[in-house]
C-alpha cells in the first residue's frame, strides 16, 4: 500500500465539491439562496471536524487505513441524499426566526445534518493526507484537481438534469469512488469492489429523485394552495428552476402597484416562478393593445408620458431583465418604435418564444422587438446602440424584497458604475427608469437615489437635482434619471401623470414641499425629505444619521440590498414584537449568526476534543497552529473575494462560483504539484512559501488596479472566451496559493507526523470561519480590502513558517 | 440537576402545560394589555390615540386559542403571528386590533373580508359589525374557518370559498372592507363595492411581518384617498425622538 489512491481521492473530492454546489441550488429552491453561506460553512466544518476525529483516533485507525477510507466514502454516498432528506423534515422557517425560540435550534440541526456528509468526505481525504504525508503535494494536487472538476462539472450536469436527480448521480459516483479505492489500495475481500460498483449502479438506476419541498411561505407554494392551480411547465438550469402555473378558476392578476383609480383589469396571465419566488406574469396577448391598458396605470409608465410629449416617433426602448415580457408589453402599449429586451435566462425567454408562443402573441418575435439572452451589464457595455429609454424591470418579488432576503447578495444592476454605463447608452434627452417596491420607511429607493446622484456627479454633472425625478404609488416607486435637464414640459407631464393616477411626486427639479404626500399619505413626506437631503450639502450627515444603510452601492461594494446598520440594530430588535419586524434586515444578522454558529460549532467539534485529548502533549508549537490558521483564512478570503469580483464579468453568481472555484482549485493543484517537485536545497519550505506569497501579493495588487478596466474592455466577449480569460487571469495567483498548504504538510511529515490531522483540523476551522468572515468584511469594507487582507495574512503565515521550518 | 435542566429546556422552547379556561382568560387579558400598550406607543404614527371600546371588548372576548392549531394553543395569547397551515398565518393581535380600529366599524355595518384564514379577524369584526362576509381562496382553510365560526355561534358571519377579486356583489355595498390576502394590486371591483364614506384596510408585507397598513377612504364623490400607516414607533433618523 505504497501508493495513495489518487483516482479515488480525485473522484471523492469532485463529488464533495459538486455536492456543495448542488446544495446551494437545492436550498435556493427549498428556502432562499443566502443559505448558500451556511452550506459553505457546514462543508468546511465537516472537514475540520474530520481532522479532529483523525487526530483523536489516529492510532486506532492507522492499522485499518484502507477499510476506514472506503467506509468513509460509502458513508458519504449514503449521507448525500439522506442528510438532505432528513434536513427537509426539520420544520425550519426562517421567517419565524425572530418570533420562535425553537427556530435557531432547528437551524442548528439543519446545519449539523448538512455537515455530516462533509465530515465523511473530509475523513477520507484527511486520512490519505495523514497516511501518505510525504506525498502530500501529489495527494493535494489530485484532491483539488478533483474538486475543481466537480464544481464545474456539476454546473454542466445541472443544465441537463433537475437538481434532485443530480443527488442520486453523485451518490452513484461516490460509491464508484469507494470501489476504485478498493482496487487502488488492493483491499481484501475483492467482492467489496463488486459490492460498491453494484451500489453505484443501484443508486444511479434505482434511486428516485429526492423530493424537494419548497417552504410553505414561498410564493410558489402559496400559489399552489389556491384551488385550480396547476403546473403546466417546468424547466431547470443552474440559473434557476422555472415553474409556470396556470389557474383558470382563480386567475393570476399581476399588476404590481396599479393605481387605485384604475378601472381596467389585467388580461389572463400565467405565473412564472424562479426557484419558487415570483411570480412574473406571462400575459396573454393577441396583438390588440386595449387589454394592456392596466400597464399604463403603473408608476413605471411615467417615462412614456414624458417622452411622448416631445417625441415624433415612438421611443427606442431597452428593457433590462425582461423576464416573460410585461415591460416589453408596456413599451408596445406606448407605441415604442423599437424594443430591445435583455434577459439572462434562456429558459425564461424560451417560454415566450416557444412553449407559449401563441399565448404570448409571438411577443419576442414581433416586428421591432429584439431579445438578447445576455446579462444586463454585459449587454450595456458591449452595445453601441443608443436608447430613448432604458427600463430596469422590477423582477424580484415584493415578498422577498420586503422580508429583507437580499441583504447579502451582490447586485451589479444598481451600482454607481452600472448607472453610469446606462446613462452612457442614452440618446440626448433620453432617460433611465428604475422601479422598485415601496418600503417604509424608505430604504432601497433612497439608496437608489443616492446612487444616481453619485453616478451623475461622477459623470461631471454639476447639479444632479435637475436631472432626477421620482414618483411613488402605494406599492412601487419609479426613479427617472435623465441625461439632460428636465424641461418644463417634462415636469408638466409628470404632474399630470401622477394626478390622474393618484401617485405622489417625490422629487422633480424645483418641487415645493407642499406638493409632496398628497394621495398616499405618510406620517411624513419621507421620500421628498430624503431626496432633498441627498441633494443638499448635508448629504453625508443625513446618510450617517439615517437608521438604514443608504450609502451608494458601487462595484466594489455591490450589496445594494444591505440596509442593516449596527447602531440602529438594538432599537429595531427591541421593536420586533411591537410592529417592527419588517424593519429588520435579517439576512445580515443571519450571516453574523452563521459566523457565531460556525465559531461555536468549530470550537465544540474541532478545538475542544483536541484540547481534551492526550494528543495535545504531542502537539507542535503555536507557530504551526498560526500557520495553518492563517493559510486557511487567507485562501478563503482570496477565493471568496475573487468569486465576487468575477460575478460582474461572468454575468451570474453561479457561473462565477463554478469557474473561479474550478480555476482556483485546478491551478492551486498545479502549484502544489510544482512545490512538490522543487526539492532542491535552494527551495527550502520557507523560501518556497515566501516566493509564492510575494508573487501573490504582486499579482493581487496588479489585479486590484487592472481588473475593472480589463473587465470593462472584455465583458462583451462570448461566454467561452470569458471563461478562458477568467481561468488565465486566476492561474498565476492560484498556483502561488497552492504552495503553502502542501509545503506545510510536508514539513510536518518530516518532523511531527502525528500533527498532520491536527493541522488539517485547524485549517478546516479557519476555512469555516474565513468563508463567512470574508463575506462580512466585503459588505463593510469592500472586496478590495478583503484581497489586501488576504495578502497580509499570507505574510503572517510566511513569518510563522520561518519559525518552525 | 437533570430536573433543572429539563425544566429549563421546556421553558426555553416555549412549551407549557395546557392552559385551562381560566388560564386562557388571564392570558387573553394580558394580551389585550400588551395590545393597548403597543397602540399607545404607536399612536402618533397610526393616528389612533387609543383603541375604541368596541375593539377592546372584541379583543378581550374572542378566544384566539380556538383559532390556532391545537398544538399551538398555549402560544395563542402571545402578541405574535402564528402559523395555521397551508402557508398562512393568524395575524399579530396588535395588528388585528389596529386594522379593526382603522375601519371605524359601527353596529349594524356590513363588512367584507378577503382572506378568511383561521376566521379570527372575522370573529373580531362580527363582535362589532352587523354582518360580516368573508371569502377564502384556500379551500381547506375556508371550510375549517366556516365550521369553527359556526361552532362558536357567529351567526352574523357568512363565509365562502373562492376568488375574492370580484368581492361579494350580492351583499354589496359594504361599509368597510379588509383585504388580508396578498395582492399585487387593489381589485377595482372591490373599490366599487365600497360605500361612499366607507373604509378599506390592507396590510402589506409578508407572512409573519406586516410592513405597513393601507387605509383607503372612499369619499362621497367616489374618489379615494389612501393613508399608509407604519404599525411601529420608529423614526428613521437618529435624534428625532
Amino acid at each position: 500500500m505504497s501508493r495513495p489512491p489518487f483516482i479515488a481521492i480525485g473522484l471523492l473530492s469532485a463529488c464533495v465539491l459538486a455536492y456543495e454546489v448542488l446544495l446551494t441550488r437545492l436550498f435556493s429552491i427549498v428556502l432562499w439562496h443566502h443559505f448558500a453561506y451556511m452550506i459553505i460553512s457546514a462543508a468546511m466544518l465537516g472537514y475540520g471536524a474530520s481532522g479532529t476525529a483523525l487526530t483523536l483516533l489516529k492510532e486506532k485507525i492507522a492499522s485499518h487505513f484502507g477499510a476506514v477510507y472506503v467506509m468513509a466514502a460509502a458513508a458519504l454516498a449514503v449521507l448525500m441524499p439522506a442528510s438532505f432528506l432528513l434536513a427537509q423534515q426539520i420544520p425550519f422557517n426562517p421567517l419565524e426566526l425572530l418570533w420562535d425560540k425553537t427556530q435557531p435550534v432547528k437551524l442548528l440541526a439543519v446545519y449539523l445534518l448538512m455537515m455530516l456528509p462533509f465530515f465523511c468526505g473530509g475523513l477520507g481525504i484527511g486520512l490519505v493526507f495523514s497516511h501518505f504525508g510525504k506525498q502530500a503535494p501529489r495527494v493535494y494536487a489530485f484532491d483539488i484537481l478533483g474538486a475543481g472538476a466537480g464544481s464545474l462539472g456539476v454546473i454542466g450536469v445541472l443544465f441537463l438534469v433537475p437538481p434532485q436527480q443530480v443527488l442520486s448521480v453523485l451518490a452513484a459516483l461516490t460509491f464508484a469512488a469507494a470501489a476504485i479505492a478498493v482496487v487502488e489500495l488492493k483491499l481484501r475481500p475483492k467482492w467489496l469492489m463488486e459490492l460498491f460498483f453494484g451500489l453505484a449502479v443501484l443508486a444511479a438506476v434505482a434511486l428516485p429523485g429526492i423530493p424537494v419541498q419548497s417552504s410553505d411561505y414561498k410564493d410558489f407554494s402559496q400559489a399552489m394552495n389556491i384551488a385550480g392551480a396547476r403546473v403546466i411547465e417546468e424547466r431547470t438550469s443552474p440559473l434557476g428552476q422555472i415553474t409556470v402555473v396556470e389557474n383558470t378558476r382563480v386567475p393570476l392578476r399581476h399588476a404590481p402597484g396599479m393605481s387605485l383609480n384604475a378601472t381596467s383589469e389585467p388580461p389572463p396571465q400565467l405565473g412564472v416562478f424562479v426557484d419558487g419566488d415570483g411570480p412574473s406574469a406571462l400575459t396573454q396577448f393577441d396583438g390588440n393593445l386595449a387589454p394592456l391598458a392596466y400597464l399604463d396605470q403603473l408608476t413605471s409608465a411615467l417615462p412614456y408620458h414624458i417622452l411622448g410629449s416631445h417625441e415624433q416617433h415612438g421611443p427606442r426602448v431597452l428593457v433590462l431583465g425582461a423576464g416573460p415580457g410585461s415591460d416589453v408589453l408596456q413599451a408596445l402599449y406606448h407605441h415604442s418604435a423599437a424594443v430591445d429586451a435583455v434577459e439572462l435566462d434562456r429558459n425564461v425567454t424560451g417560454l415566450v418564444r416557444q412553449r407559449f408562443r401563441d399565448y404570448a402573441g409571438n411577443l419576442y418575435s414581433r416586428p421591432g422587438v429584439h431579445v438578447y439572452e445576455l446579462e444586463a451589464r454585459g449587454f450595456v457595455n458591449a452595445t453601441d446602440k443608443r436608447y430613448d429609454l432604458i427600463q430596469v424591470a422590477l423582477l424580484d418579488s415584493f415578498g422577498t424584497a420586503s422580508a429583507g432576503l437580499y441583504g447579502l447578495s451582490e447586485n451589479y444592476l444598481y451600482t454607481v458604475e452600472a448607472l453610469q454605463a446606462y446613462l452612457g447608452r442614452l440618446t440626448p434627452g433620453g432617460m433611465l427608469a428604475v422601479t422598485r417596491w415601496l418600503s417604509l420607511p424608505p430604504r432601497d429607493t433612497l439608496k437608489l437615489f443616492a446612487t444616481a446622484v453619485s453616478a451623475l456627479e461622477q459623470n461631471g454633472v454639476a447639479n444632479p437635482a435637475t436631472r432626477l425625478a421620482m414618483i411613488r404609488g402605494w406599492k412601487t416607486v419609479t426613479l427617472l434619471v435623465k441625461n439632460s435637464d428636465f424641461t418644463a414640459s417634462d415636469i408638466a407631464a409628470t404632474k399630470e401623470f401622477c394626478r390622474a393616477r393618484s401617485f405622489d411626486l417625490a422629487w422633480y427639479p424645483g418641487m415645493r414641499a407642499d406638493e409632496a404626500n398628497r394621495f398616499n399619505i405618510l406620517p411624513q413626506p419621507y421620500f421628498f425629505e430624503g431626496a432633498v437631503a441627498l441633494l443638499s450639502p448635508q448629504r453625508q450627515d443625513f446618510t450617517d444619521q439615517y437608521k438604514f444603510y443608504i450609502e451608494p452601492a458601487t462595484d466594489n461594494r455591490p450589496h445594494f440590498f444591505r440596509f442593516f446598520k449596527w447602531n440602529a440594530a438594538a432599537e429595531i430588535f427591541s421593536l420586533r414584537e411591537h410592529g417592527g419586524m419588517s424593519l429588520f434586515d435579517w439576512s445580515y444578522p443571519l450571516l453574523v449568526a452563521t459566523l457565531v454558529q460556525a465559531i461555536a460549532a468549530s470550537v465544540l467539534l474541532i478545538l475542544a476534543p483536541l484540547a481534551l485529548s492526550r494528543c495535545r502533549r504531542t502537539l507542535p508549537a503555536a507557530p504551526v497552529a498560526l500557520y495553518f490558521l492563517a493559510i486557511g483564512f487567507a485562501f478563503m478570503f482570496m477565493e471568496i473575494a475573487f468569486i465576487q469580483k468575477f460575478v460582474l464579468f461572468l454575468s451570474h453568481p453561479l457561473y462565477a462560483v463554478a469557474v473561479v472555484l474550478c480555476a482556483f482549485l485546478v491551478f492551486a493543484s498545479a502549484g502544489s504539484w510544482l512545490a512538490g517537485h522543487c526539492q532542491s536545497a535552494r527551495w527550502q519550505a520557507a523560501n518556497k512559501v515566501t516566493f509564492a506569497v510575494i508573487a501573490m501579493g504582486a499579482l493581487a495588487l496588479f489585479y486590484l488596479a487592472a481588473l475593472p478596466q480589463l473587465f470593462h474592455s472584455l465583458i462583451h466577449f462570448p461566454d467561452t472566451a470569458k471563461i478562458i480569460i477568467s481561468a488565465a487571469l486566476i492561474a498565476p495567483l492560484a498556483m502561488c496559493m497552492g504552495v503553502p498548504f502542501p509545503t506545510g504538510m510536508m514539513r510536518l511529515a518530516g518532523t511531527a507526523e502525528e500533527a498532520i490531522p491536527w493541522a488539517w483540523a485547524i485549517n478546516g476551522f479557519a476555512s469555516v470561519v474565513g468563508a463567512v468572515f470574508a463575506t462580512l468584511l466585503a459588505i463593510h469594507l469592500g472586496f478590495a480590502t478583503v484581497i489586501l487582507l488576504a495578502v497580509l495574512i499570507y505574510g503572517v503565515a510566511c513569518a510563522a513558517l520561518k519559525s518552525f521550518a | 440537576m437533570k430536573r433543572h435542566f429539563a425544566l429549563g429546556v421546556l421553558l426555553f422552547f416555549g412549551f407549557s402545560f395546557p392552559l385551562h379556561s381560566e388560564g386562557f382568560d388571564a392570558a387573553r387579558h394580558k394580551m389585550v394589555e400588551e395590545v393597548l400598550a403597543d397602540t399607545g406607543a404607536t399612536s402618533s404614527y397610526s393616528g389612533i390615540p387609543a383603541l375604541s371600546p368596541s375593539v377592546i371588548k372584541a379583543m378581550g372576548k374572542v378566544e384566539r386559542h380556538r383559532f390556532v392549531p391545537t398544538a399551538l394553543s398555549a402560544l395563542a395569547y402571545l402578541n405574535r403571528p402564528l402559523p395555521i397551515g397551508h402557508g398562512q398565518t393568524i395575524s399579530q393581535p396588535f395588528v388585528v386590533a389596529l386594522m379593526t380600529d382603522l375601519m371605524k366599524i359601527k353596529a349594524g355595518d356590513r363588512v367584507l373580508e378577503i382572506g378568511t384564514g383561521s376566521g379570527y379577524q372575522a370573529a373580531i369584526l362580527a363582535e362589532i359589525a352587523g354582518a360580516v362576509y368573508s371569502i377564502e381562496i384556500i379551500e381547506p382553510l375556508g371550510k375549517e374557518a366556516d365550521t369553527r365560526l359556526k361552532t362558536l355561534g357567529y351567526r352574523n358571519v357568512q363565509t365562502r370559498v373562492g376568488d375574492g377579486y370580484y368581492g361579494w356583489s350580492e351583499a354589496a355595498p359594504f361599509d368597510a372592507i379588509i383585504v388580508t390576502a396578498a395582492a399585487s394590486h387593489v381589485p377595482p371591483p372591490l373599490l366599487k363595492q365600497l360605500k361612499p364614506g366607507g373604509r378599506m384596510v390592507i396590510p402589506l408585507g409578508t407572512q409573519f411581518m406586516t410592513q405597513y397598513l393601507m387605509l383607503v377612504e372612499k369619499k362621497q364623490d367616489g374618489s379615494v384617498t389612501n393613508r399608509q400607516i407604519l404599525p411601529v414607533a420608529f423614526v428613521p433618523l437618529t435624534g428625532e425622538h
